[in-house]
Order: structure tokens, then sequence, then C-alpha cells
């Protein structure tokens, strides 16, 4: 009341008294109101901040003044110079797929009739903290197609188009007759001959690996004018080789192996081994070294290396987008819904198409919001660290390296205190340009 | 299950914790084996004063400290942790004094030196390592052991054990726990398929590896996105291949890591990294499998796992009982092969340090030097105790029994892990120093020159010289 009386009414010549009294309280009330907030902000913010800057001065141990030096180690140091490139990449890239994507969920979902679930949806991954969606990730990456979602699907792709064979890591075992052939596959040491059976022993197939076919190995029969053989598994489970390049009982056939017979580096003739393993080349073959060509023992193909040197940094941004996407999405969304409606029906009503409305109607009324979006999500993006953190295995953290990643590393693991305030000074001075043009938006947001 | 990874590896100190919580799990097997052993002891000692062999035989004399209160601080946790408490609990019966058991967190140091800020430091900690000791003594906080402590370690202990309790010539640490990091765990059923044997040498370890390759099997799993497991390897082929003098040197840093005995381990280590197909995944592959999954997918699979052997020490116990796998039978385990004269055995351990100096800590002291003491937890499983009176029948398992016997064979030719005597930078940082430049020599183990040499800068950097 008294303050009301204060602003509202002229001041009372009767009672200059209590008029002083008045403003003294106010005075001590303000004081009194904004202390905690001051405190709290002086110790918790400035306080840090403060301690930061002199601590970037200082060198390793805190006691000799070290001048520039942290912060030229910031821009020569080879690690924090690929955080550096890495940062750029996520802040180019992230917020805007993020925005882009958000937009046209939000756009896509606005009139159909299970927009909602939709995008509660694709809203929920915000839900995750990050370390949860960093293990999750760090498990939809794994190299092994059986594991790795990414890759199984890749793999599946892949396999649909070209078959992997049947023998991977097939190789001869001690004393063989072969020996690796130039460009692949096996070659027989010595020429055949028509009429004296040849083996062909390899060891090394998974026996779960063999085809289904494959039946044990028999002794191919000496026929004249002909060169036979077999090719087989000279491996006996729980014995071992068995007798060394001969046929044991319970070995198995290389059925479908392929054979080609070599001269002079021409195939002059070629079959496919049966399902014991048995084959038979015409008389072409009398003389030439027997060939098994590489396509035999072709590699599964074993998926894109997603969290290797090249793909880390594409792949945890992936997984930043996939939990960002859906805030942005509900974020437009909400700006779609305060965008008049008449504007669009005039603009449909004119003939626009409904990529004229989008494009000239749509997007500019939502010029704010987006900017809004992105520029949140790029203060977001600066700071990323935990989803580097955990997705990138130890072997690439190096290539995956983002600022906040390299000021723990040298704070907490490398013991640079020094190096790792100079980085957090140079975040600061990154992210203040950024929050500058937020909080100028919003005074203009509330003027209006 | 990464995130365990990293926080494991980033501080070496950890590792010791993990052993102990691997350790712990194991407990679990072991613990309905022994309980009746144990069992059998307690009636024994009640009726008979002097039984023969049965009782836990009285090899140590202790005051009587009736009223006196004792705090032991250790990060031991689960089975680990009460299994140490009937140790202290068999002390209280035996001298009258009450111990409790104060449960600290790592690095166990920042939390000593909270409670000696506080002014109530535990009378005893258990610290992880050599440099832990050091660090302790170096605040003023540890206390030397007395004469009677002194000289039950002296008895029961080799001097290389004693040696790394010593700060400056004078004994701090009494080593109650080992780990053995000098172990391949391999599966048994892909060895039996293949007709593979347990090898005792380096060669030998090549052969069973063509072996086992030859039956279809990849032989190695290496958990090659954790820098740490690569570093261990290298340490046991150096350690055997250039001997202990050599080790300590290039520990400290007096060597340099472009000394020909470090081209000779690399190139061993050439021998099983750089065969194509003799590790799982390819380099590739390894370079993202972390530690527990390399350990797990060697014990996973049937007749087909990814791997047959995986290197690390006895805490690999824990994640091979996650793989729902029996350690002792689908999971056995040799000693790393002799690369040169003689087996590697690199360790870690946990040592008791007196803090709070009284007749009571010095006689805990005395007592956990003690075979009596060992021999309890020893028999409850999961432990390893580098005391060398401790009859290698108390182990409840055949798996223990080797370890122990590994550990204690050794005598004073045993080693602490060599990056964790490193600086953090070099020997402990994530896609750092010695972890990144192996991580690079598993991806290309022809560059043996260009591996050295980067070792050894990042070494010059980390240890300033």
């Amino acid at each position: 009341m008294a303050s009301a009386q204060a602003a509202g009414a002229p001041p009372a010549p009767a009672a200059p008294k209590s008029r002083k009294s008045v403003t003294g309280t106010r005075r001590t009330v303000a004081v009194l109101f904004l202390l905690p907030a001051l405190v709290l902000l002086g110790a918790l913010v400035v306080y840090p901040i403060g301690y930061s800057v002199i601590r970037s001065f200082y060198d390793q141990s805190g006691d000799g003044f070290a001048g520039f030096d942290n912060y030229q180690a910031l821009f020569t140091d080879d690690g924090i110079r690929t955080a550096l490139k890495n940062n750029v990449i996520w802040v180019v890239f992230a917020p805007t797929v993020a925005t882009a994507l958000g937009l046209i969920f939000a756009v896509l979902t606005e009139r159909v009739s299970w927009g909602t679930a939709f995008k509660l949806v694709v809203f929920m991954p915000m839900a995750i903290s990050m370390l949860a969606a960093g293990i999750i990730f760090r498990l939809v990456y794994d190299q092994d197609p059986d594991k790795g979602v990414a890759n199984a699907v890749w793999v599946g792709v892949h396999d649909t188009f070209a078959q992997s064979s049947a023998f991977p890591k097939a190789h001869p075992g001690r004393e063989s007759p072969l020996q690796a052939a130039p460009g692949g596959g096996f070659l027989t040491k010595d020429p055949v001959s028509a009429g004296t059976p040849v083996s062909l022993p390899l060891v090394g197939v998974a026996p779960d690996k063999m085809p289904d076919s494959a039946a044990k190995a028999g002794q191919a029969k000496a026929e004249p004018g002909r060169v036979t053989g077999t090719t087989w598994q000279d491996f006996t489970r729980g014995k071992g080789v068995g007798t060394l390049g001969g046929i044991d009982p319970a070995e198995l056939g290389y059925a479908g192996m392929r054979i080609e017979a070599v001269k002079d580096g021409e195939v002059v003739a070629s079959t496919t081994a049966a399902d014991d393993g048995t084959f038979t080349l015409p008389a072409a073959a009398d003389g030439a070294r027997l060939r098994l060509p590489a396509d035999n023992f072709k590699e599964p193909y074993n998926g894109v290396d997603w969290l290797g040197p090249s793909l880390v940094t594409p792949a945890i941004i992936g997984s930043y987008i996939w939990m960002w996407a859906g805030f942005a999405m509900v974020l437009i969304a909400a700006g779609l819904a305060g965008i008049p409606r008449d504007l669009l029906e005039a603009a449909r009503v004119d003939g626009a198409n409904e990529w004229q409305v989008f494009r000239r109607i749509t997007v500019p009324l939502l010029a704010p919001v987006l900017a809004v979006v992105t520029v949140t999500l790029m203060i977001n993006v600066l700071k990323v660290f935990d989803l580097v953190f955990i997705i990138a295995p130890g072997s690439s953290q190096d290539d995956a390296n983002v600022l906040a990643l390299e000021l723990y590393r040298k704070g907490f693991s490398e013991d640079q205190p020094g190096v790792a305030s100079a980085i957090s000074v140079f975040l600061l001075l990154l992210v203040i340009p950024v929050m500058w043009f937020n909080v100028r938006r919003l005074r203009r947001e509330v003027r209006r | 299950m990464k995130n365990g990874a990293v926080m494991h590896s980033t501080s070496s100190k950890n590792r010791t914790r993990r052993a102990a919580r691997a350790a712990a799990a194991v407990v679990a097997g072991a613990l309905a084996l022994s309980l009746t052993a144990c069992g059998g002891d307690d009636n024994d000692s009640g009726k008979k004063q002097d039984g023969g062999g049965k009782k836990p035989a009285s090899t140590v004399t202790l005051p009587k400290l009736d009223g006196e209160t004792l705090e032991v601080a250790a990060v031991w946790t689960g089975a680990e942790q009460a299994n140490f408490k009937k140790v202290l609990a068999e002390f209280e019966k035996r001298t009258g004094a009450t111990v409790k058991f104060v449960p600290a967190q790592d690095p166990i140091i920042n939390f000593l030196g909270s409670k000696v800020a506080g002014g109530q430091p535990p009378d005893v900690a258990m610290l992880p390592q050599p440099g832990a000791i050091k660090q302790a003594v170096d605040k003023k906080w540890a206390k030397p052991l007395g004469a009677e402590a002194l000289k039950e370690l002296q008895e029961n202990y080799s001097q290389g054990w004693q040696d790394i309790g010593k700060v400056d010539g004078k004994q701090y640490g009494v080593y109650y726990k080992a780990a053995n990091k000098s172990l391949i765990w391999y599966n048994a059923k892909t060895f039996e398929n293949a007709g593979a044997a347990e090898p005792k040498t380096w060669d030998e370890l090549l052969t069973t590896a063509q072996t086992v390759y030859d039956s279809g099997v990849t032989p190695f799993s290496v958990g090659g996105a954790d820098g740490w497991t690569l570093t261990d390897w290298f340490e046991n082929i150096y350690l055997s291949q250039a001997g202990p003098e050599k080790y300590d040197q290039l520990a400290k840093h007096e060597i340099k890591w472009t000394d020909p005995s470090v081209k000779d381990a690399l190139t061993a280590l050439a021998q099983v990294w750089g065969k194509k197909d003799y590790v799982a995944g390819g380099a590739k592959g390894a370079l993202q499998t972390d530690f527990p999954t390399s350990v797990t997918q060697t014990f996973t699979g049937g007749d087909q796992p990814k791997a047959a052997m995986v290197y690390e020490g006895d805490f690999a116990q824990v994640n091979i009982t996650q793989a729902k796998a029996d350690v002792g039978t689908d999971a056995k385990v040799f000693p790393f092969p002799t690369v040169g004269d003689t087996a590697p055995v690199v360790s870690g351990g946990d040592a008791a340090v007196i803090l709070e100096d009284s007749k009571a800590a010095q006689a805990l002291a005395t007592f956990l030097a003690s075979p009596d003491a060992a021999t309890i937890q020893a028999k409850l499983g999961g432990y390893l105790s580098p005391n060398k009176s401790v009859d290698n029948a108390a182990y409840p398992n055949e798996v223990q029994r080797t370890m122990a016997k590994a550990l204690i064979d050794a005598g004073d030719d045993f080693r602490f892990d060599m990056s964790d005597q490193a600086p953090q930078a070099f020997g402990g940082t994530p896609g750092k120093g010695e972890w990144k430049a192996l991580q690079d020599f598993l991806k290309n183990p022809s560059d043996i020159a260009g591996t050295q040499q980067k070792l050894e800068a990042d070494a010059a950097a980390a240890y300033g010289n």
C-alpha cells in the first residue's frame, strides 16, 4: 500500500518523515530480495567463469603465469584441432538437419488424423537421457551384423545383390600341396597328370559354415586320360588333422568348390566338386596346375565401419538428430498452429500449388520459430559431450573428438587444467554470440 | 556396458577395482563349496582346542585388545566385502577388539583425503598401488609398520612383495590381496574340437593358435577399443622377453621406447596381431570391441564362438560368468606363456596401510600379513593372496589354484602393471599415448619402427624428459 501510494500519488507534504522511511525500507527490501539470487549467481556462475579465465593463464601446476601459452596450445595441439574441426561439422549439420526434419514432420503431420500419435513417437527419444541414447546407438552401430541393426540392414541389402562364398577362411594346412596363388585363391605347387588322383586338402572352414550338401569326402578313382581328385576339409573335429594330406573317415568334402586347371596362365578346363569333394577334369588338364580360384574364399561382407575413423562423427550426429528432431518438430508445430489459416487459403484460391504455399507462405511465416529452434540447437550442440563420449569406441575417440570432450580429457585424464580452462573460455566465447542473438530476439518478442 | 568399460579404463585405480568386483561375483559360485568347509571348521574349533589339521591353526600371536575399536577402509563391495568381514571377525574373535569396515569410494586416496581433513581417518586403509602408498606417505598420512608386523611380513612374503610396500626404505604396506594379469582364458570346447593343448611357450601358443585356426575358429579375441587390454598384452611379452630389470627401466622411462627390446616385444606381438584372421573381427573389428565384449564373445556361440582365447587378468571371470559360462569347465585358463626365459607375471593388488598408529592397528596389520587371515579369504574364493605361506589347497577350485600358483611361483619376478605406473597422459587416457599407439599398431602391425617412435615421442612428453 505504501508503495502504491509512493508511486502513484505526488508526495504528501504532510508526511516527509514517513516518506523517507518508506524509500529506505524499499531499498533494503530490494537488496534483501536480490541477495540470494546475487549470491547464488556469483558463486555458481560468475566466480567459476572468472576463475576459469584466470586459470587459463596459468601453467599446469597453477603456480606459474603462462601468458597465452595455453591458448597457443589450443590452436597447435592436433587433438584440439580435430575437436575444433568436428565442432564446426556438428554446428553446421546437426541443427540444420534436425530443424529441417522437424519442419517436414510438423508440416506433414499437421492435417493427418493420427498426427498426434506420430508426433508422440518422434518426440519420444527426448524422454531418454543422452547417456541412454548413447548406449543404444553404440549397439545400433555395432560392427557385428548380428548385433548392430545398422549393419544388419546394410549387409542384408548387400547380400541380396552379391552372394558371399561358401568357404571363407579356408586355407592350406601344414605341408600342403597347395600354395597361395597370385591374385588370391590357391594353386597346386606341382603340375597334375592324368590318371593319378590329386588331393587338394584345405583346413579352417568352421563346421557349421560348411554347405549343407557336403558329404563325407570320397577317394577319387584314377581314370585314364582324365584328371581326377578330391578337395576336402583335412580336419577332424577333436582329432586335428588326422592323416596329414589323407582322407580320414569323418572328414567332409568341399561340395561346390570351383576348380580350374591353369596352363601358362590360362584356364584350360574347369569344374565343380561333387558333394563328396571329388572332381573330374578332361584330358586337357593334364600337365596343368590346379587352382582353387579366389571367389571360393570371398569373406562374407561385414558391413560398414560406422564407428571407424571416417564415419564416426556423422554416425554420432545421426543419433543426435534422432533425439532432437522431435524437439524441433514440437516447437515448429506450435508455430504452425499460430499461422493464420486465411493466408494459406487466400494463396490456394489464387491458384498456388501446395509447394508454393509451403515455400512462399508457411516457411517465411515460420522463420522466427525456425531461427529460435536452430539457435537453441546450436547452443546445445556446442556443448555436446555425452553422446561422443559414449558412442565412440576408445580407438576412434580421437577422430570423434569435440571441444567439450577434449576439455574433459585435458582436465581430468591428462592433468592439464590450464589448457582445459583455455578450452572452456574458448567455448564460452563461441556460445556468447549465439546467446546474444537469442536474447535479442526474445526481447523483440516481448516488446511486440 | 561401454560406459562401464570407459570408467574402468579411465582410471587405472578402477582397474584393481574391477578385479575386486570380478572376484566378488565369482565368489557366489565358490561360496556353496566353501561354506560347508567353513562350517566344519567352526564346529571343530569349538570342540577341541588343539584340533589336528582342520582348525585354522594359529600361526600368529596377537595381543589382547578388549575394548579397542578399529576402522578399516577399502573400496570392496558385495561378496568381496562380506568375505573380508569374515577375516575381520576372526581378528575380533582372537583379540577381543571391535573392527568396523568403512566402505570407501574410488579413488580411495581422495576419499582418505576428505577423512583426514575431517580429522577422522580410518585406522587402516587398503591402497591399490605403489603410487597410492607413496602419496599417502608423502602427505604424512601413513605410519610405518611395527616390529611384529614386519616380522610376520618377512616370514610370509617374498622380497618383491615386501619391497613394493616400502617407501624410502621403510615398510608401510602389507599386500593383502593380489591380482594376476598374466592369464589367457580359453573356451574349452574349441580346444577340444581342435585337439589343441595348453601352451607353455610362445611358440607353442602360436602352434595352438594355428591348430585352432585350422579347425575353423578364430584364435584370439582382443578388446582393442579399450587401450589398456593392449598395453597389458605388451607388458606380458615385454616382461618375459626383456626381463624384470628392463621392465622397471622402461616403466620409469630410463630406457627409451626405441630400445631394441621394445622392437622384439612388438615383433612378437605382431605374430599374433598381424596374422590374417588370428584376431576376431580383424583389426577393425577388434578396435571396436570393448573389454567385456571381448570376453563374452569368446564364451558364447556354442561350438562356434567368435574366438577361442582371450587374454586378461583374473577379473575376466566376472564377464565369463555374465556370458553364462562355467569357470573351470566351459572356460579354462593357462598362465601367459614364456616368451623369453621365464613366464611373466604382471599383477596388481591392495595393500593394508596404517593411518592411525596404535597397538590395535599394528596387530591388525600383523594379522593381515599372516597366512591365517589370507587362508580364510582364500577358501571363500574370488581372492588371490601374495602370501607364500598360504597353502595352495586352500583355494576352492582348480582355476583359482592355477592363478595362485602362477603368482607365487613368480617369486620376486612379478611386476606391477607398467601403464599404471606411467603418467596418466601416457598410460591411461583413451585415444592418447600408449593406448593410442598400440591401437594404431593393432591396425598396422607391420609398422614396428613407427610405433616405437610414436611411443617414445608421447612418453617423452608425458614423463617430461
